[in-house]
């Protein structure tokens, strides 16, 4: 009897131990593949999408908003477009965000993965304050940067004039004719892609990116000191100090000795 | 005819609602209909009724997510109504994946898998430390674990919105259930199997056995997905209370001999015997 429940016992352990180590493989390989296809960069959002990490957390993949899309814009990722699965974007290539002014496909959304708040100014939803990326310009590719005339992404763009200029240059290579080239304006880009749609290069050579993508950030070190807004940032500016000790090489030899540079 | 209708009258009704519900949200993305839009992880019936996956929510909440009051409601509305027709009744009678592996269980048996495949190398409880590890890996990596690999999701978005790649997911659950474990996906993997058995633990629809009717034929084990959860056929005169019975009335539809009916669990217990 003892003999019995000492190997019952053994069993068990036995079993205990499998199950953890099955547990512990099965989490690695899950864990690991779910990082993996939730790590894409390049998704652009329908408008309201709330930050990438929270998003992916909270979107339910249902599809509602796009149901609610009068233009089939937006998609669903499904297996085999190496994006989050189940979670909407769009390709405004193929189809931009149209910027409908009662913006249907947010308000819909059970989750609050699309924020309404953030496409409302004063109470009302405004679609030209939406953040769904930001438009780039590929100045190599542009023909406008040839000096061929075309303001096509000019013209496409719902804010016109304000989300995208045309700059005037002289052309020095013909000495007559002018460049109309255009600039994108990050703080009025919603990034609905109709430039993108619009541009006749045969890859488009404006196009849009996500804006945590498309932009650098100039971080605390450096203030605008001629704009009273961006000087607001030092009022809580805490200070580090940092010393770099002197070398003790004599000048000569440190100008001589470039090993340290490589 | 009569008979025919007798042995398979609940598993026209669970194809009816399973194909009748995906019509609907087909529809609801296809041509604008509005009776229920969304898929079956959240959707809004008439516009107005939020519908969401609890567990699909519980995800979210390990995850860290901020939960709105719609989901939350719709989780609830969910949780309730399976409380009520048996928890696991979402399984066999809403669930897409479950024409595709009681597909493969019927082709299991008509070519006689089962006589050279005997021992189950799987625990059946395998479904609940799945679930509890897709909540521990929601909860380390800030996503909702299960949602992003979830060959159910993928099958009914799919047939709604465009499946992609979605079918190789579906012939994969299809062979591991017809060749490597019976019942394999639903009955030994699936994390929402696991949610689901969980609350049907409570529910109040089960399956009434009646032992003076039975025969011993055991036609009832054969069909049933799961079939410890009748221990009792020819035993005892007791209802079906495990949590693992999806409700499918299958055993209902097998059984010759009127020793198994739908009954409405009994709230207050009985002493004598022990429910």
């Amino acid at each position: 009897m003892n003999n019995k429940s000492q190997s019952d016992r053994r069993k068990f352990i036995l079993r205990m131990a499998r199950g953890a180590g099955i547990a512990a493989l099965g989490g690695f390989i899950w864990s690991a593949y779910v990082d993996e296809v939730t790590a894409s960069q390049l998704m652009l959002r329908p408008p309201g999408a709330i930050k990438e990490e929270d998003f992916l957390k909270t979107c339910i993949k249902c599809g509602l908003c796009v149901e609610a899309c009068p233009y089939d814009t937006l998609l669903l990722a499904k297996p085999g477009d190496h994006k989050p699965l189940g979670t909407p974007y769009f390709i405004p290539r193929d189809v931009p965000c149209y910027m409908c002014p009662d913006i249907p496909c947010v308000p819909v959304c059970p989750t609050g993965a699309l924020d309404e708040a953030s496409v409302t100014t004063n109470g009302k939803l405004d679609i030209t304050i939406a953040e769904m990326g930001l438009a780039v310009i590929d100045r190599e590719t542009c023909i406008a940067f040839w000096g061929i005339q075309c303001d096509a992404c000019y013209r496409a763009c719902p804010i016109l004039g304000q989300a995208i200029s045309v700059e005037y240059n002289k052309n020095e290579r013909t000495g007559k004719h002018a460049y109309l080239t255009p600039v994108v304006h990050a703080d009025a880009c919603t990034g609905c892609g109709l430039c993108e749609k619009a541009c006749v290069t045969e890859k488009a050579s404006i196009f849009v990116l996500p804006k945590e993508v498309a932009m650098g950030k100039a971080g605390n070190y450096y203030i605008k000191g001629w704009d009273k807004n961006d000087e607001k940032r030092l009022e809580d500016a805490t200070e580090i100090k940092t010393k770099t000790e002197i070398s003790k090489d004599k000048a000569i030899d440190s100008l001589n000795d470039a090993g340290d540079l490589y | 005819m009569s008979t025919l209708w007798n042995k398979y009258r609940y598993l026209f009704f669970r194809r009816t609602t399973q194909i009748g519900l995906l019509f609907l949200y087909f529809g609801a993305n296809a041509w604008g209909w509005t009776i229920l839009m969304g898929n079956l992880s959240s959707s809004s019936f008439l516009k107005t009724v939020p519908l969401s996956d609890p567990y699909a929510v519980l995800q979210m909440i390990a995850a860290g997510a901020v939960i709105a009051t719609d989901i939350v409601i719709g989780a609830l509305i969910i949780t309730i109504f399976y409380l009520v027709v048996g928890g696991r009744a979402f399984c066999s009678w809403v669930c897409p994946i479950n024409i595709v592996t009681d597909a493969a269980a019927l082709l299991r048996r008509k070519i006689g898998v089962d006589n050279f495949a005997k021992k189950q190398p799987a625990t059946r409880n395998m479904r609940y430390w799945v679930l509890a590890l897709s909540l521990i890996i929601s909860f380390a990596m800030g996503v909702t674990a299960f949602e992003f690999i979830s060959p159910i999701s993928m099958l009914h978005r799919g047939i709604i919105f465009g499946i992609g790649f979605g079918w190789a997911a579906v012939l994969i659950i299809f062979l591991f259930d017809l060749l490597v474990l019976k019942n394999g996906w639903c009955g030994h993997v699936c994390p929402l199997g696991g949610f689901y058995s969980l609350v049907g633990k409570f529910s109040l629809i089960r399956v009434h056995h009646t032992q003076e009717n039975c025969t011993e034929c055991m036609k009832c084990k054969v069909v049933c997905p799961e079939a410890q959860v009748l221990y009792m056929i020819g035993k005892e005169s007791i209802p079906v209370l495990s949590g693992e019975c999806t409700n499918c009335a299958r055993c209902i539809e097998a059984c010759d001999d009127n020793a198994l009916n739908f009954s409405i669990r009994k709230l207050v217990k009985n002493n004598k015997s022990g429910e």
